[in-house]
């Protein structure tokens, strides 16, 4: 089934997939306020880029890019442990995850 | 030539130690002075120069009269075909000169260890006083016109060093000011003639620009601008007309300085570094025609103002102008030899002159005003033994060594131009009468100062005494050096400094010598001059015990004289105020008007772009995205339009 | 066979990353967003990556998910609080969500992709091959990232800690 499915559809559908996969990531962080759901989509446009390099790595017959699917699953789940630690941290402090509280940087 | 008594290498070794050993007492003094007590300091820096005197005896002893070392330390700047190499020369016109440098500066710093006992910045002077006989050493020790050019800025350095000692008085300071300035126009002057040496003749080193000058034919332009330039730095050191202002005014320094640069040996820079390029002066005599008629000018101009002058330092320095233009008068009628023979001469009796009133000051405390002296003999007598013989000896008496020296440049004088001779007679009798117008309005008479004063007057220590005593022996007995061919006797100096006057003889118009008869009759008259000056000023200050006018009571004449001609009003008028009016208009329209607005107009810029960026900056996390989203998208965009 | 079970695995994706972005409720997201995953870990089987699928449902779906939903219950935010942006910065950001995509598209349009040498081997997913690259030519970073995991886990429970006050 395996060569049939590679066979049968174009790798350029994939591209489209993980193409709209990644913009509806950038729509959701550009949309919501709350800081965990902005999290969210940044791991949606991470997946939609792995769903691509998986899809170049089969057709390619080049395992290297599921390799770097792997890391990039290493350094999510960090940057996952490291990001929620730090929202903790601000929720502690000013009792919210919005975004748009958060504007101490103004210059 | 005669064989070389030792071999050329012999002199390396004691060559370089004679600048280096005042160097070494510069930095020991100057680096750790504070951790040394004063005496250490001063006597420390006194056996530095004595070491350099005694290696410049033993250079002298040495050192075959026709013969020169050059000494190469290292190369210096070397491109293209310039190759100027940081080197030495040794011949007879440099020991000369290092003979009255090591060896007067010896007694003057000998006499200012008790002269400057009881200042509290003794390590400071001593410090500087190393560091200028270091710079007139490398002045007159190197081999090419970069190295005589560095010595000869650094002495105008510690001459503004030491002028300005007392730094704490503001007069002081613009004394030092004003002779640092006025030396800076004449050093514009040899520093052009030096780019026009390297420009056309491709080198700095003496022996090969006079080889190079005597392939030119005699008084063509280029000859006469390099010359002219010289002369003008040699005017602004050693203070002829019109840039000799600054002399009288470095008087405000201690008065061993006042001896030591101001009279003995930085002033007479400018009249070494003319004998040293005689060849190229001689070569253009409407250079020498110049030189000739500021140094009668200048004796003559510098001898009036010293007639009255009241403080007894300013005397010196006027006469010491004056006969700087006699100098430059011998000089000018091409006498090389006769000139520097004067140089020495005149170093022996005015630094004993100058180091003689020092001794003066401070017996009186500080009072240097001669109408408030008088009736000194008698309370300090070595100093007016040594202080009289001297004035003796600058004003021409006969056998004493300035009647020699200023009669050989007479002699000159006299076969060339009857005019000059006349007018340099003039100036020696007027020398003759303001010294000894001094003399005895100093020591003769009574006491003028208060009661007070007069209690504390006492002989100066033996330091003090001890160089004025020599230098008293030196003025007396200097002119066996240069006795007159009439005496049938060698003419030492000439014949020593021969090898170094020798090749310019070639391009001199020869004139026709005098006969003994007329030289006889020369001297006689000369003699009869001065002692008859002499009587004159006795008449008039001692028998008649006239004292100097008030400068209030003053009029016509005597007024302007005593006012030195308002010459240094006229600069100030002429030169400084328009200086101060363009400096305020380019204050006004350059700095303010121009540099300030576009550098505030820049600032202005800055701060506005950085006004508008910081709009950017809102804090807002959502903007940011946005804005990378969107900056996102503008790059792909460009990649894909490109 | 195949472009069925590949357009409906892709609708449902696409359905279910749009309801993570605009579910109300914050828990809800996070479970749509789970089975976002599991929609993508069936990609990953169609393109024969065995090992990835497992991996991505261990880690995305095991993992990460329930760290997510572990916080959001912890700070309580289970509910419809969150203040939403005013209108025209929501229309705004679909907007330049969608000049993006279509950027894209237009870059991916014009690139080219090359073609690939058919029959194309379908093993390179497996277990066995993965695994043989990650132990030998990757065997340095592999080592690494437990470097990075183990910096990442002191950071967050530095940062998660409770300040002494």
């Amino acid at each position: 089934m395996g060569e049939t499915t590679l066979q049968a559809i174009p790798q350029n559908w994939y591209l489209l997939l993980s193409t709209f996969l990644f913009c509806i990531g950038v729509i959701g962080v550009l949309f919501r306020r709350n800081a965990i759901i902005i999290l969210m989509c940044v791991e949606l446009m991470l997946n939609a880029v792995n769903l691509l390099l998986v899809s170049f790595s089969a057709y390619a017959n080049n395992a290297d890019g599921q390799v770097f699917v792997f890391f990039i699953m290493v350094v999510a789940a960090a940057e996952v442990a490291v990001g929620l630690a730090l929202l903790v941290s601000i929720y502690r402090n000013v009792m919210s995850t919005d975004i748009d509280v958060l504007s101490k940087l103004k210059g | 030539m005669t064989e070389q008594i030792l071999h050329d290498s012999a002199f390396i070794m004691p060559g370089i130690l004679i600048p280096l050993l005042p160097l070494i007492g510069f930095l020991i003094n100057g680096l750790f002075g504070k951790y040394l007590p004063k005496a250490a300091a001063s006597w420390l820096a006194t056996s530095a120069i004595l070491g350099s005197f005694l290696c410049t005896v033993y250079v002298f002893m040495n050192l075959n009269a026709a013969d020169s070392v050059t000494i190469d330390l290292f190369q210096w700047i070397a491109f293209s075909k310039v190759n100027i190499g940081f080197s030495f020369l040794i011949d007879p016109l440099t020991v000369v000169m290092l003979l009255v440098i090591t060896g007067i500066g010896f007694l003057i710093h000998l006499y200012s260890i008790g002269y400057m006992h009881d200042d509290e910045g003794v390590t400071r002077f001593f410090t500087y006083l190393n560091l200028f006989i270091f710079f007139m050493l490398l002045l007159v020790m190197g081999s090419n016109y970069l190295v005589m050019f560095i010595g000869w800025e650094g002495v105008g350095l510690c001459s503004y060093l030491l002028i300005g000692f007392w730094f704490k008085n503001d007069a002081y300071n613009n004394a030092a000011k004003k002779a640092f300035v006025m030396n800076r126009i004449g050093d514009l002057g040899f520093l052009l003639g030096m780019f026009f040496i390297l420009f056309n003749f491709g080198t700095l080193e003496y022996g090969a620009v006079a080889e190079q000058a005597s392939k030119l034919t005699p008084n063509s332009m280029l000859l006469v601008a390099i010359t002219l330039l010289l002369f003008v730095g040699a005017m602004g050191k050693s203070a002829q007309l019109p840039l000799y202002t600054w002399l009288p005014d470095a008087m405000a320094g201690p008065t061993p300085v006042s001896a030591l640069i101001h009279a003995a040996t930085m002033v007479t820079a400018g009249i070494y570094m003319v004998v040293r390029s005689n060849v190229l002066f001689a070569m253009a005599p409407h250079t020498l025609d110049v030189i000739l008629i500021v140094g009668v000018a200048t004796s003559v101009f510098a001898a009036v103002i010293g007639l009255m002058q009241n403080d007894i330092k300013k005397v010196l320095a006027y006469s010491t102008v004056s006969q700087l233009g006699l100098m430059f008068a011998a000089l000018g009628l091409g006498a090389f030899s006769s000139g520097m023979f004067h140089v020495v001469t005149h170093a022996f009796f005015k630094a004993c002159l100058f180091l003689g009133s020092g001794s003066v000051i401070h017996a009186l405390h500080g009072e240097q005003d001669i109408r408030k002296m008088g009736g000194l003999k008698k309370l300090i007598p070595i100093t007016y033994l040594t202080f009289i013989t001297a004035s003796f000896a600058i004003s021409g008496f006969p056998l004493l060594s300035g009647f020699f020296s200023k009669d050989e440049i007479l002699a000159h004088a006299f076969e060339q131009n009857k005019l000059v001779w006349g007018i340099l007679s003039i100036s020696s009798m007027i020398t003759a009468f303001y010294m000894f117008r001094l003399v005895y309005l100093t020591f003769f008479g009574t006491f003028r100062g208060t009661d007070e004063t007069k209690k504390h007057i006492h002989e100066s220590p033996i330091t003090i005494t001890l160089p004025l005593i020599a230098l008293c022996i030196l003025s007396v007995f200097g002119g066996i050096l240069g006795l007159p061919s009439v005496f049938h006797a060698t003419h030492l100096f000439a014949t020593y400094l021969s090898s170094v006057t020798e090749p310019s003889k070639a391009f001199l118009y020869e004139h026709e010598a005098i006969s003994h008869s007329a030289e006889l009759m020369l001297m006689a008259f000369a003699g009869i001059a001065a002692i008859a000056s002499i009587w004159f000023a006795y008449q008039k200050y001692v028998t008649k015990g006239e004292q100097p006018a008030d400068e209030a009571s003053l009029t016509g004449l005597n007024k302007w004289i005593s006012n030195k001609f308002y010459v240094d009003e006229l600069y100030d008028k002429a030169v400084v105020k328009p200086m101060l009016v363009l400096s305020d208009l380019f204050m006004v329209v350059v700095d303010k008007l121009i540099i300030d607005l576009s550098v505030n107009a820049i600032a202005w810029f800055v701060g506005l772009t950085g006004r508008i960026t910081r709009l950017f900056q809102t804090g807002n996390t959502g903007f940011y995205i946005f804005a990378m989203v969107l900056s996102m998208v503008v790059l792909f965009v460009i990649r894909l339009l490109a | 066979m195949s472009h069925y079970l590949f357009y409906i695995l892709s609708t449902l994706s696409i359905i279910s990353a749009l309801l993570v972005v605009f579910s109300r409720v914050p828990v809800y997201s996070v479970l749509w967003l789970v089975v976002c995953f599991f929609t993508i870990a069936g990609h990953y089987i169609m393109l024969n990556a065995q090992f990835l699928a497992i991996v991505h449902i261990i880690v995305y779906a095991g993992a990460i998910m329930v760290l997510f939903l572990f916080v959001v219950m912890l700070l309580n935010l289970n509910k419809e609080n969150e203040q939403h942006k005013i209108n025209w910065v929501k229309f705004a950001a679909v907007i330049s969500g969608g000049i993006l995509f279509l950027t894209l598209i237009a870059a991916m349009k014009s690139s080219d992709l090359g073609t690939y040498s058919l029959p194309i081997k379908s093993e390179i997913g497996f277990v066995q091959n993965v695994g043989m690259k990650l132990f030998t030519d990757y065997v340095l970073p592999f080592e690494l990232s437990s470097v990075l995991f183990l910096s990442a886990m002191i950071g967050a429970v530095v940062l998660a800690k409770k300040e002494k006050s």
